[in-house]
């Protein structure tokens, strides 16, 4: 590859000036505002922001590509030496893939599953002319190999189901690497991922990024990710750039109220302390053993939950935490065992519990979008429970719903006859939260509500769930797997690992050693905000695997 | 605007521009004029159907059925001329859309009814309700269709409620399918989930949950559904087992002056291109609605 005029010394990639605008209804409205940013050889930039505020447009517009409905109407795109807005299209899908390559946020949504993973690898060198289709496969496995995937020879004749989510966004990784490009973009690569094998991904890309001496582009809503990846940061609001600054200047002395307000999310912390628990459990499991099918899913799970408590129920995704929602809530009954609710057995099957019974248990979901009916407006939402559940009409209905409104800090005049389309996600959880108190229970069930927010926003679920949870003495059964909101909300959590407990007790016990071996893992794995954590925690598990090893 | 109390942390969170509730009316009217010329054209090509329709006897000139002069009279002193008895060609075409369109219409929305509620239901209940829905859906789609209807006008005879009833029957199988396919979308959703938990039953989960967000494709298919069933009834008449005379059908009127064809006369295709024109108008509108929904805005 060569580039029609080289210039010495100028950055890897030079923006100035950015403006992106996105098309919506007819009108375009700019999403991108004016950015500047430079990136030399073996950097790695940070671009952090929450859902909207253009990091992912930015990212994308550093390949000179702008998404369908958007438009890149002004400013300059400098890689190396070559403005890539002059390029003509053809001159443009050159650099692509083979200079700049582009790591996207779902690996399993960007591979096609009907091909073999080395058949994708290959696609990109083969079809550029950079390598033959035999070199391009024996370069995959060395780079599987670099990328520490099991077994590198046979794992890329696989198909993209056939491995799990870590190793394919791995993979997706070396297929970024395949023409060794100078440039890789990084768009959220493990947010989809558990922690556990999130550390992992993390810790290869930094690898490939020194390896190579590659500079890469790293977009992420997690502060405490970004901190281990970057050696620069630049903070995003509203398509503008509000704090840029180098990682280690930028996490111990933030200059702008937005950055501070970023990194004080995770200070936020219940407020008082749990109730004495009563003698008899608001709900209690007992060795439920349950299945999808031929699947075993939970394996003699026991656990209480008593009036005014928040149990937070840990795990990596198919650990079995949401299978024990569903059971308490009888969508799924038990194979084995029961629920009790204050002492009395419930029915298996939700179709035999009684209205009152139903009644008593609610849930939040983790998607508010799915969560909500997008043809009823928030007042039928809100207001189908009360009518439904405690027969109220008319006047009286309108009047509760506004105190529900209320309740959950929204006004209800400005929201009352609107759509669910016409609000935010943070709002949406909002009305799930009013939709489950208008039934007036006393124990609710949050299936990972805040995960689909952004940070601010889920510290405000957060700070409302308490607050409710004050005033109205409810029980939470709090699913997730982000162990920073255990942290913040829990009174006593519940470990769980492929459909058992691995752990439970209350969290001062659970946060504090001696730790089961897995819970140990999981504490270790979350990213902390210190830059050097990652390093940290690497050396740390070298030095115990060498410790097993020698005994 | 009013701004909403909002925690310090809400205060970034991305707020969709609020639609302000203006009239239904408005919007329609505004939407209208957006609409692309085809759209437009296929509006008004229903309009003047149902104004037609509803109007026949105001507007045509003779009786549906009255003898105005000698067979075969070619066009002149009778605009269209007369037909095979001697009936005024025009004033047949006019009562022909009242009969035609309003059966075919009719047959439509039992259709719709039958198919449509069966399949919300397969799709909610599942299990063996969806199975036995499903097995009886796939035996009647195995008969030819319009061998089927004939074979079953046969046996029942061939007054209008049978006509509607068996067209209904047998055009419900496809009403089925799609709307069990749409429906299985919208019954895996959260919110579905919610109403069953609450403990709702099957109608409001129909009604309130599942029919509101499955309309668009529904009445996509419902102008589809409506030429299907228009060309079917047309098709029946012209072999002799839609339609009775004396009531004016375009599908018979056709085959009563089909000698004409020989003569070099297009009198017999006026009533088959009154069809084509309401087809292929109501396809317009159906690609517009089509296109409107699918939230395909570029």
């Amino acid at each position: 590859m060569t580039s029609p005029k080289k210039k010495e010394n100028h950055p890897l990639l030079k923006i100035t000036g950015l403006h992106i605008e996105g098309q919506s209804d007819d009108a375009w409205i700019p999403i991108v505002k004016g950015v500047d940013l430079t990136l030399d050889r073996g950097q790695v930039l940070g671009l952090i922001g929450e859902s909207g505020a253009g990091k992912s447009t930015i990212g994308l517009a550093a390949m000179g590509y702008a998404q369908p409905g958007c438009r890149i109407t002004a400013g300059e795109i400098w890689f190396d030496g070559v403005d890539l807005r002059e390029l003509r299209r053809r001159e443009r899908r050159s650099f692509r893939g083979v200079r700049i390559a582009y790591v996207a946020q779902s690996a399993a949504a960007s591979f096609n599953p009907a091909h073999k993973l080395i058949d994708q690898f290959s696609e990109i060198p083969v079809e550029h002319g950079v390598h033959s289709r035999a070199d391009a496969e024996a370069d995959a496995i060395d780079l599987f190999t670099r990328l520490q995937m099991p077994s590198p020879e046979t794992i890329g004749y696989r198909y993209p189901h056939q491995v799990s989510g870590g190793q394919l966004q791995r993979a997706m990784t070396a297929m970024a690497l395949s023409c060794r490009p100078d440039l890789i973009i990084f768009d959220e690569p493990t947010t989809a991922l558990d922690v556990t094998t999130q550390i992992e991904v993390l810790a290869t890309i930094r690898d490939i990024v020194e390896q190579f001496n590659t500079a890469a582009i790293y977009i992420t809503h997690d502060l405490a990710v970004v901190a281990q990846m970057a050696d620069k940061i630049i903070v995003l609001r509203y398509g503008e750039i509000v704090e840029a600054a180098n990682t280690r200047i930028m996490l111990s002395d933030p200059r702008e109220d937005y950055t501070k307000s970023l990194w004080a999310v995770r200070s936020f912390k219940k407020t008082a302390a749990a109730p004495e628990p009563e003698p008899v459990p608001l709900c209690k499991v007992e060795h439920v053993t349950a299945a999808y099918g031929d699947e075993p899913v939970l394996h003699d799970i026991s656990f209480e939950i008593h009036k005014g408590h928040t149990v937070a129920v840990v795990g990596e995704s198919g650990s079995g935490k949401s299978t024990a929602a569903r059971v308490i809530t009888g969508l799924l009954p038990p194979l084995k065992g029961q629920v009790l609710y204050k002492g009395d057995p419930l029915p298996p099957d939700y179709r035999h519990r009684t209205k009152d019974q139903l009644r008593q248990v609610q849930m939040i979901y983790q998607m508010a979008d799915t969560a909500l009916n997008p043809r009823q407006h928030i007042r039928d939402i809100i207001g189908r429970p009360l009518a439904f559940y405690l027969g109220m009409r008319g006047a009286k209905k309108e009047a509760r719903i506004r105190e529900l409104l209320d309740l959950i800090e929204l006004e209800p005049d400005a929201f009352i006859g609107r759509l669910p389309g016409e609000l935010s996600g943070g709002q949406k959880q909002r009305i799930c939260i009013a939709r489950a108190l208008a039934a007036e229970p006393e124990f609710i069930i949050c299936d990972e509500v805040t995960s689909a927010l952004d940070q601010l926003v889920a510290e405000g679920i957060l700070r409302l769930l308490d607050r409710l949870q004050q005033e109205l003495s409810l029980a939470f059964m709090f699913i997730t797997h982000d162990l920073a909101t255990v942290k913040a909300i829990a009174d006593e959590v519940i470990v769980m690992l492929q459909g058992e407990i691995v752990e439970q007790g209350s969290k001062i016990s659970i946060f504090s050693p001696p730790h089961p071996e897995y819970t140990e893992l999981l504490l270790s794995s979350v990213p902390e905000m210190d830059p050097d954590w990652l390093d940290k925690t690497l050396e740390e598990r070298k030095h115990l695997s060498i410790k097993s090893a020698d005994q | 605007m009013t701004q909403p109390i909002k925690t310090m942390g809400e205060s970034t969170d991305a707020v969709p521009p609020p639609i302000r509730e203006t009239s239904r009316f408005k919007n329609a009217l505004q939407e209208l004029k957006k609409a692309p010329l085809t759209a437009k054209f296929g509006l008004l090509v229903i309009s003047a159907y149902i104004f037609v329709a509803l109007f026949a006897p105001l507007i045509a000139p003779y009786g549906e059925s009255q003898i105005v002069g000698p067979e075969y009279e070619p066009w002149g002193h009778f605009v269209l001329g007369t037909d095979n008895l001697g009936r005024d060609m025009l004033t047949r075409l006019i009562y022909g859309a009242r009969n035609t369109v309003g059966i075919a219409f009719v047959t439509t929305l039992f259709a719709f009814f039958i198919g449509g509620s069966a399949g919300i239901f397969a799709a909610i209940l599942g299990g063996w309700v969806d199975s036995v829905f499903s097995r009886i859906v796939d035996i009647l789609m195995a008969i030819p269709q319009l061998i089927f209807a004939l074979l079953l006008l046969t046996i029942f005879g061939t007054s209008i409620p049978v006509l509607i009833g068996i067209i209904a029957v047998l055009d419900s199988t496809r009403v089925f399918r799609l709307a069990r396919a749409v429906s299985q979308n919208v019954v895996v959703m959260d919110y579905v989930e919610v109403a069953r938990l609450r403990g709702e039953r099957i109608g409001w989960i129909t009604l309130r949950e599942v029919l509101p967000n499955i309309t668009a494709p529904l009445v996509a298919e419902f102008g589809m559904r409506f030429c299907f069933v228009f060309l079917l009834i047309a098709g029946l008449s012209f072999l002799g087992l839609g339609l009775q005379p004396p009531t004016a059908d375009w599908g018979s009127m056709v085959r009563d002056n089909a000698t004409l064809i020989s003569y070099g006369d297009i009198t017999p295709l006026l009533p088959a291109a009154a069809i084509a024109l309401l087809t292929v108008g109501t396809n317009f509108v159906v690609d517009w609605f089509l296109h409107k929904t699918s939230g395909l805005k570029s």
